[in-house]
């Protein structure tokens, strides 16, 4: 699985992208996989509700089913225009 | 419909007349257009924007898209940059053409209020103090509920 961090959400973990081996049948799975590798992946997603997700480049919910996909990105709350 | 994300300026000017020229059944065009703010208290150095090539694409096709069909818009541009800006420097701009004015300004609004919050950009403010990733409004999110 390809999985990408934006805004500062990519500085506190320190890496923009990465393949991650992984099993996790959802978004949250994924996301506790990651969270018990290092302290700062535990630390860049332990407020889910300042964090968004999207799969596939689709904005989803961390309830999301990771079957198929190829790509999950995480960051914070956009802020364009 | 065009959708350009881009590090270089863009020619407002240029861009406008290119937009509203050669119509003949659209009675009003709309543009909108996003400066770089100075800070009051803290002056900006660069406000540097973050991006994820592909989904923001794909996102604004979806979001122009959807203003074309809810306010049976002739047509929609969206122009957004990305990287190190100065202030005074425009960020993006949005036009809309529709026969008749409320339409257009309607979509325009509605393009606005969906790029803030639902393409993939990041703001960071560098001042001489420090930098600083900006927060998403509440009342932007609830710029959405009005749709």
């Amino acid at each position: 699985m390809n999985v990408l961090y934006f805004a500062w959400v990519r500085e506190r973990i320190g890496l923009p992208r990465e393949e991650v081996d992984t099993g996790a049948a959802t978004v949250a799975e994924l996301v506790t996989e990651l969270r018990a590798r290092e302290e700062r992946y535990d630390l860049a997603f332990s407020d889910l509700t300042a964090l968004r997700v999207a799969v596939d480049q689709q904005l989803t919910d961390f309830d999301a089913s990771l079957e198929g996909a190829r790509e999950v990105a995480f960051f914070p709350p956009m802020t364009g225009g | 419909m065009r959708i350009c994300v881009q590090a270089e300026p863009f020619d407002l000017g240029a861009e406008s007349a290119a937009f509203a020229a050669g119509r003949k059944d659209m009675g009003a065009i709309v543009t909108f257009t996003g400066v770089v703010r100075d800070l009051a208290d803290d002056p900006l150095e660069v406000m540097e924007i973050e991006h994820y090539p592909g989904m923001t694409e794909k996102a604004l096709e979806q979001i122009a898209a959807d203003a074309v069909t809810r306010f049976s818009l002739g047509d929609a541009l969206v122009i957004h940059r990305y990287g190190p800006l100065k202030p005074g420097e425009m960020i993006m701009m949005v036009a809309t053409a529709a026969p008749h004015r409320k339409d257009a300004f309607d979509g325009a609004e509605f393009l606005m209020d969906y790029l803030k919050s639902r393409a993939p950009f990041w703001k960071r403010e560098v001042t001489r103090g420090g930098a600083d990733w900006v927060d998403a409004k509440d009342a932007d999110e609830d710029a959405l509920t009005r749709w």
